[in-house]
């Protein structure tokens, strides 16, 4: 009876890593396809490339294995790194901006209570919640008026005011003990000493989750650079990389697996920050 | 001694008196950056956007409910509301049963962090790197195809295109359930491992099997898990978007016109009044269904 459970829970196990790996599969095709030479890709996606009959074919080690579309990429497209520093920027700012916004924000929440507190909070969860396509029209209008259209500002600014990140922070500042901030206002210390001394040290892992979540957000912007940028050259990664045609497919694997860099850099440095930050992000107020 | 103790004392009690009144202010200094950014990017330009939806696009003369009317008259919008209904009718249930399917039998294994991260390592992957994977699949000269052709469950000349055809809205639940299957996973394991293990002993001392002690212990308690992840499920499914428009464009094929595309094409042809009549609604129902979901929340 046990050997046999003991047997059912490994299979189930195994299968679940087979499915887990399947997930990730799309990862090792970029990377065996940055990878291969461009008579190999040429030979494997033909039938695709030309719409014609027959079926494309894949090698998950290529049998000439070769960095030239690297090479190509780092030191003959200039291109590439503009759009580069543009997805960078935009996501570096972004989060920058939510930390200065954002985490006071959250320790009022937090911290205080106020008369307009419940119904000031309930907006916030509405408009974390409201899809792009809804404020689509309403973030025109206003980036119009302020006539930041056609500039990273457009996709900046209306981003640092989102308010998701004060709704996840603001659950790491709630499990501080009450007794803490009472004991440090009784010893005599300020509002803003609090927040700095006590606040900050001690909720830095909600803080810390609501930056990696970003991160992974912010490095996929797909709808605002859309509706907000008409220059190309200002266009992020995640816009540019799809305009890639399937000719150059070895310049769009490389493309990828470069602009993937970031994002698994940040997702396995702050694994267990984006669990925390995902169950933070469901709990009730 | 006692006189020094109860000056002391009287001191504290002026000094927390006065820290009281600043306490009390103190929030607005910090809260003001945020709520000033929300009013002028949000709030108040929604409220720009209600106007106007009572008013034509290039005149602005007040034409009352008209705009609604010719939205609901509107085709592509029945077929986007329609195909938009029918994605969650079809994503939410698949993905949270399979989500529950997957973390019950994980909580019930060891060293289960690494199967965990591969399940979340889609939400690390923009969607731009894998329009090419997709096309790789489901193209009709594709991976998919030549896997069907191999177990013979298709005919060779009469390789169906999946991108053109109907089956292009299952790409999309596909590509939906690969994006979200991994935070579901982590929301539910959440949800089961905080559920007392005291509980789930009683029960197996009393006798109970593993699928009983599921679904008589651990399940009743996971109510309030469910509703999140629905809220945020039914959120996320918004931004399949991504996907998408990356893969098939502005005008894909009519069985995965989504809400997303009319209104991005709506954009790009500047029809405002269109917009901002159908931005009100859509956001009037998502309003109602927020703080509706809310209510039974509390309830809990």
């Amino acid at each position: 009876m046990k050997i046999k459970k003991t047997i059912q829970r490994a299979m189930i196990k195994a299968g679940l890593i087979l499915l887990g790996a399947a997930f990730c599969a799309p990862l090792l095709y970029l990377l065996s396809g940055s990878i291969m030479s461009r008579y190999e890709l040429r030979e494997c996606l033909t039938a695709m490339m030309n719409q014609e009959e027959g079926l494309i074919s894949w090698k998950w080690i290529p049998d000439y294995p070769t960095f030239e579309h690297y090479g190509r990429i780092l030191f003959q497209t200039p291109q590439f790194f503009v759009v580069f520093w543009n997805s960078m920027k935009i996501v570096v700012c972004i989060l920058i901006g939510q930390l200065l916004i954002a985490v006071p924000a959250a320790w009022a929440f937090a911290v205080y209570s106020f008369r307009m507190r419940k119904v000031l909070f309930t907006l916030y969860i509405v408009l974390m919640l409201m899809p792009f396509q809804v404020t689509m029209l309403s973030s025109y209008l206003v980036l119009d008026g302020l006539s930041m259209l056609d500039t990273h500002k457009a996709i900046i600014l209306p981003a640092v005011f989102s308010t998701f990140p004060v709704f996840l922070i603001y659950r790491g500042f709630c499990n501080l003990p009450k007794g803490l901030i009472e004991a440090a206002r009784i010893d005599g210390a300020g509002e803003w000493t609090i927040f700095v001394k006590i606040g900050l040290p001690l909720s830095s892992g909600g803080i810390l989750s609501a930056g990696v979540l970003g991160f992974l957000e912010y490095w996929n912007l797909i709808e605002q650079p859309l509706a907000f940028l008409e220059d190309q050259s200002l266009w992020p990664l995640s816009l540019y990389l799809p305009e890639i045609s399937l000719e150059q497919a070895g310049y769009s694997f490389v493309a990828s697996v470069i602009t993937l860099i970031p994002a698994v850099f940040v997702f396995l440095l702050g694994r267990e920050y984006l669990e925390q930050g995902i169950v933070a992000s469901a709990m009730k107020e | 001694m006692w006189k020094m103790q109860r000056r002391r004392s009287l001191k504290n009690r002026q000094s927390i008196w006065r820290n009281k009144s600043k306490k009390r202010d103190a929030w607005i200094l910090f809260l003001l950056p945020s709520l000033i950014g929300v009013s002028v990017f949000v709030l108040l330009p929604f409220l720009d956007v209600i106007r106007r939806s009572f008013l034509t696009a290039v005149t602005q003369k007040w034409t009352g409910i008209q705009n609604y009317q010719t939205v609901f008259a509107n085709q592509a919008f029945r077929l986007a509301i329609q195909n938009t209904l029918r994605f969650t009718a079809v994503c939410l249930p698949l993905l949270i049963g399979i989500g529950l399917l997957i973390s019950v039998q994980l909580s019930r294994l060891k060293k289960i962090q690494l199967v965990k991260s591969m399940f979340l390592f889609p939400l690390a992957m923009p969607a731009a790197t894998v329009v090419l994977i997709w096309k790789m699949l489901f193209s009709q000269q594709g991976f998919l195809n030549g896997w069907l052709l191999r177990l013979g469950w298709i005919a060779e000349g009469h390789l169906p295109d999946y991108m053109g055809t109907k089956a292009a809205f299952w790409v999309l639940v596909f590509s939906y359930l690969w994006k979200n299957l991994g935070y579901t996973i982590v929301l539910w394991l959440a949800g089961i491992f905080s559920v007392s293990s005291d509980l789930t002993e009683a029960a197996q001392v009393d006798g109970a099997s593993e699928r009983q002690c599921f679904w008589r212990v651990i399940f009743p308690n996971l109510k309030g898990t469910l509703y999140t992840i629905t809220v945020l499920s039914f959120l996320n499914s918004f931004k399949v978007f991504r996907e998408a428009y990356l893969v098939a464009g502005s005008y894909p094929h009519e069985s995965m016109y989504l809400l997303q595309h009319l209104f991005n094409n709506w954009f790009v042809n500047l029809e405002l009044d269109k917009m901002a009549a159908s931005a009100v609604c859509v956001g009037l129902v998502l309003f109602v269904t927020i703080l509706l979901l809310q209510k039974l929340w509390d309830q809990e």
